[in-house]
Order: structure tokens, then C-alpha cells, then sequence
């Protein structure tokens, strides 16, 4: 992206954009009622009881906190780039903990038990998880692959069946997919396990997607490069493998990673098969003691973890090729 | 030169070929035959036909009538060794068309050992040598886009010559070029026609046309308008149209 050379005056320090932005907020904030919050109950002294304190008691409320909104907003407009988006998230983090903070949780809950439930969470649910989600994108890479080149060829069989693939299977609901896999395949007298079937699922799935991220990767590379290949008189196996894939990675890098957080996130389907993985142990061990609320938000903070894992992995890949190209 | 022996067998044939893009006819009835050793250039206004008909030549493009031969075999759509008939064309584009995953030496090793067999130390040895035959051997290392227009394209040129070729072809090598890069790529190609390579050039480049040339083919909307020496091409121009190009382009 370019980014312009001149730099315009920040919006937040003009007085009229300020004053029209605190109007706003205040706006925002008297419209939700906030009286009867945690904030009524700091700013009790002024209002007396929340309760009780009418028209006067949410207008000051919501004034104190749209002036610490908007304080907060132009003192981080002062600091450096990286410093802004470090507070930010900051920010949004503590809120985001306040937001579950206010579901009344019992957090020991987690920790409590022989072997603790985040043990068990860790130990089993999250390696079931990764071990499916792993198989699954090695299974959707390869069959990307194939269906990608399937449906750049001139051979009619290999088009229909490509195209039938990624039509069917990205015009299915996933959840649905799971269940004809897992309940249909031993009508025709194939028995198959619960893992394997979510495995099926999700590398079907999953592939029929990648197989037009790779598709679009490949004919996104210029012509030119298949006639000077051609010319020197490469097949079309050798021009794909050492001269079209090798640039077309770059491409399909950024899509691809996107992909890989989707699907371990969506493997928490599987969950309707009984398996064991984090998404079906946080709600199996969760209702029994009435506690789903902690074992959601336990299992919710070990999605996000991974996915941000997946995200540094993904950025580290894409700079690498960014330095080659 | 231009008495060549005319018993041996030419190197490429075309008879009657005729070309469509849907209903336009790019190629009318082409016909002509190519020796060993001649030099070709090919000259036209554009959409005349000149890169249709030499795309033809490695059929990059398909004719739909007549006949193309090239060292004996027939170019067709049911061919089974076209590769074959690849590798002994070497093809200089004009937009360069460098592998830019590789580097210069790559690019020049790459046809050479994965299609030809040859071992890596011997197609680097080739490789280097033709490098140098085309005055950069010190950009080897680099990626293509590190270098100018004119050094990507004289690398274009060592990557054809490392096949071996006994024909090249040049589809406008200097048209996407910067004026100042245009030279180094003419001495190139005017020192490969010296060295005897049989080559057939599409070019409005009229200096190279006349130091290099055996016959200048002259094409308009595409049939081959008038062949001729240079000479007689530039000095005594028998068709209108050709009176009429050589006006313009050479100011």
C-alpha cells in the first residue's frame, strides 16, 4: 500500500471534529441507560442512589464517561504509532475482560479437580483439536493441488468432477457436511470412526475452498511465462512444479493462511460427533456442574490463542517471501 | 550472400498458411521458405501479422490452413514431439519473460538440465558462457528485476542460446525497451548474426534491418506485402504500402 508523504493534521485535534465527536459519545452513552451500572455506583456521591436518581443521575453519568472517552481518544493521539496500537489493544483487552468479568464467573472453577479442568482441556481437548485440524489442512492442501490443476486442464472428466467438488462442498453447510459423511457412508457399508469422519469432513470442506485460492494463484501468473517455458520446450507437469507454483505461492500464501484459522476453528464441529476435542469438553464438562459459562470462555481463550499462534506464523511466511520476490 | 546454395533442404517451409482469430484473418496465405544461416527481419505496421507469423514458427499460436515444417517436421495439432521442435527454437519475447524466482543463472540452467539431461556442473558451464557471450557473466547471481531492461533482455537471449538452438527467433526485443538500452541489445543480436545463427527477427529497428539482413520481409494486414534485399528494399521499394511504411518510420 502507499502511503501518502504528506501528513494532514489529525482529525481529533480540531476543535470542531472534537466537539462534534463529544456531542456524539454523549449522545451514545445517555441513549444506553449506564445508571445502573458499576459507573452509577462509583459516581453515587454525586447522584446519591442510582435508583432513584432520575434525568440528572444519567446525564451525569453519561457525561463523566464521555469526557473519559474522549480524554482518553486525544491523549493517545499524542504517542508514537506503536505506542497507540499497544495501548488500543490494551484497552480493548481489559474491556473485553470486564465483559466476562461481569458474567459473575466462578474462575476457580477451571482449576479445580484431580486433574485440574484446565488440564484436562489442554491435555486432551486441545491436542485432539490440533491433531484433527493438522491432518485436515495437510488432507485440503493436497487436494487443492490436484482440483486446482483439474480445473485448469482441457480434460473434460477431470473439469466436471473438480467443478461438481468445490460446487457441492462449498454449497453445503459444514455442519450438514459432517453429518452425511458420518451417517451416510455406512449405508453404503463403509463403517467409519467419528474422527476420521470429521477428518473427511473438514479436508473436503476445506479443500474445495483452497482449490480456488490455488486456482485463481496459478492463472494469476502472466502468460508470458507459460510461452517461454513452452518455448524452450518444458512439459506441462515440469512448467507447473519448477516455474508457475513457485511464483504463485506468494499469492496463495495470504488466502491460504486465512483458511488454516478458519478451519481450527470450525473443527470445534466435530464436536457433534463426540469427539473429544475442545469445543465438546468444555460444554461436557461444563453442564455437568452447571458451570458451561467458564468452561466456554476457558475453551474460547484457547481458540484464540492458537489462532493468534497461526497469524504470527502466517506474517513470518508471507515476509519471507516478500523479501524474495 | 544472398547466392546461397539453394539445393539444401530449408530449415523452415511455410506453404499457404492461413491464420483466424475468430473471424479475423491474421495470416492470408503465407508462403516462404527459411535457410540455414539466413537472417530474417520481419517489418510491418502493427496488426499486420508479424509476431502471429513467427509465434507460428514454435506454434506459441495455431495456423488453420497450410503447412509449416520446421527442420522436416510438420508443425500440427496432433503433434506428438513438439517439445522436440521447442528446444531447437529459441524464442527472444518482448517483454523479456524472465523466470523471476531465478537467478540469471537459473533462468540459463534451467532448460538445459531439466529438459536437455545435462548435468548441473555442465549446464552451469554452458550457462556462464554464454553470459559472457552476451556481456553481463557478473550479474549471474543477481535476480532478474535487480537488472535493466536491456541486461533482462540480453539474458533472455543467453537463456535461447543455452539450448543449442538453430533458430531464433526475435518477437520485437527492443520494443519494450528504454531508448538508451536498445543499442546493447543490437549488439548482441548483430554479433549472434555474425557468429552464423539462423535467425528471423520482428523488429522496426531499420539500422539492424540493414547491417544484419538477408531478405527484409515487409507484411500488411497479414500477407506478406514484399520480400526483398535490403538493399533493394530501402533504395527501390516496389509496393506502394512499403513506400509508404518506409516514409514513416524512417523520419
Amino acid at each position: 500500500m502507499f502511503v501518502d508523504t504528506v501528513i494532514e493534521d489529525k482529525s481529533l485535534h480540531k476543535p470542531a471534529f472534537l466537539l462534534g465527536l463529544s456531542i456524539t459519545v454523549l449522545a451514545f452513552f445517555f441513549a444506553f441507560n449506564f445508571t445502573n451500572t458499576i459507573f452509577g455506583e462509583f459516581l453515587s456521591p454525586v447522584i446519591g442512589n442510582p435508583q432513584e436518581s432520575g434525568f440528572f443521575g444519567r446525564l451525569v453519568v453519561s457525561f463523566v464517561l464521555s469526557i473519559i472517552f474522549v480524554l482518553n481518544l486525544l491523549l493517545i493521539s499524542f504517542a508514537r504509532l506503536k505506542i497507540q496500537i499497544f495501548i488500543v489493544w490494551i484497552e480493548l483487552f481489559f474491556l473485553f475482560l470486564a465483559f466476562a468479568y461481569s458474567f459473575d464467573l466462578e474462575l476457580a472453577y477451571i482449576f479445580i479437580g484431580e486433574p485440574s479442568k484446565i488440564w484436562l482441556m489442554i491435555s486432551k481437548g486441545l491436542f485432539t483439536t490440533i491433531y484433527i485440524s493438522a491432518v485436515s489442512i495437510a488432507i485440503a492442501t493436497a487436494i487443492a493441488i490436484v482440483g486446482a490443476i483439474a480445473k485448469l486442464s482441457n480434460n473434460g472428466f477431470a473439469y466436471a468432477i473438480a467443478s461438481f467438488y468445490t460446487s457441492l462442498f462449498r454449497g453445503l453447510p459444514l455442519l450438514l457436511q459432517i453429518y452425511l459423511i458420518y451417517m451416510g457412508l455406512p449405508q453404503l457399508g463403509f463403517m467409519i470412526d467419528a474422527i476420521p469422519s470429521g477428518i473427511a469432513a473438514l479436508s473436503l470442506c476445506y479443500g474445495a475452498y483452497m482449490t480456488e485460492i490455488f486456482r485463481a494463484g496459478i492463472q494469476s501468473i502472466p502468460k508470458g511465462q507459460w510461452e517461454a517455458s513452452r518455448a524452450l520446450g518444458f512439459k506441462f507437469g515440469l512448467i507447473l512444479r519448477k516455474i508457475i507454483l513457485p511464483q504463485s505461492i506468494p499469492i496463495i500464501v495470504p488466502p491460504t493462511g486465512n483458511q488454516f484459522i478458519a478451519m481450527l476453528k470450525d473443527s470445534s464441529l466435530v464436536s457433534v460427533l463426540g469427539i473429544w476435542e475442545l469445543m465438546f469438553m468444555a460444554k461436557k464438562i461444563g453442564s455437568k456442574d452447571f458451570n458451561n459459562l467458564e468452561m466456554l470462555l476457558t475453551a474460547a481463550m484457547i481458540y484464540w490463542a492458537l489462532t493468534i499462534i497461526l497469524e504470527m506464523i502466517q506474517a513470518r511466511i508471507e515476509r519471507k517471501y516478500q523479501q524474495k520476490a | 550472400m544472398n547466392t546461397k546454395a539453394k539445393n539444401e533442404n530449408p530449415v523452415i517451409s511455410l506453404d499457404g498458411v492461413s491464420k483466424w482469430y475468430g473471424d479475423f484473418q491474421a495470416l492470408k496465405d503465407i508462403n516462404l521458405e527459411i535457410n540455414l544461416k539466413e537472417k530474417i527481419v520481419i517489418c510491418g505496421p502493427s496488426g499486420s501479422g508479424k509476431s502471429t507469423l513467427i509465434r507460428c514458427l514454435n506454434r506459441l499460436e495455431a495456423h488453420q490452413e497450410g503447412k509449416i515444417h520446421v527442420s522436416g517436421v510438420e508443425l500440427h495439432e496432433t503433434m506428438k514431439d513438439v517439445d522436440i521442435v521447442r528446444r531447437d527454437i529459441g524464442m527472444v519475447f518482448q517483454n523479456f519473460n524472465l523466470f523471476p524466482h531465478l537467478t540469471v543463472l537459473e533462468n540459463c540452467m534451467a532448460g538445459p538440465n531439466w529438459v536437455r539431461g545435462i548435468d548441473k556442473k555442465e549446464a552451469e558451464k554452458r550457462a556462464v558462457a554464454m553470459l559472457e557471450q552476451v556481456k553481463i557473466p557478473e550479474q549471474a547471481d543477481k535476480y532478474p528485476d535487480q537488472l535493466s531492461g536491456g541486461q533482462q533482455q540480453r539474458v533472455a537471449i543467453a537463456r535461447s542460446l543455452c539450448m543449442e538452438p538453430k533458430v531464433m527467433l526475435f518477437d520485437e526485443p527492443t520494443s519494450a525497451l528504454d531508448p538508451e538500452m536498445v543499442s546493447e541489445v543490437l549488439d548482441t543480436m548483430v554479433e549472434l548474426a555474425n557468429s552464423g545463427m539462423t535467425m528471423i527477427c520482428v523488429t522496426h529497428e531499420m539500422g539492424f534491418a540493414r547491417q544484419v539482413a538477408d531478405r527484409i520481409i515487409f507484411m500488411a494486414d497479414g500477407e506478406i506485402v514484399e520480400q526483398n534485399t535490403p538493399d533493394e528494399f530501402f533504395n527501390n521499394p516496389k509496393s506502394d504500402r512499403t513506400k509508404t511504411f518506409l516514409d514513416q518510420i524512417l523520419i
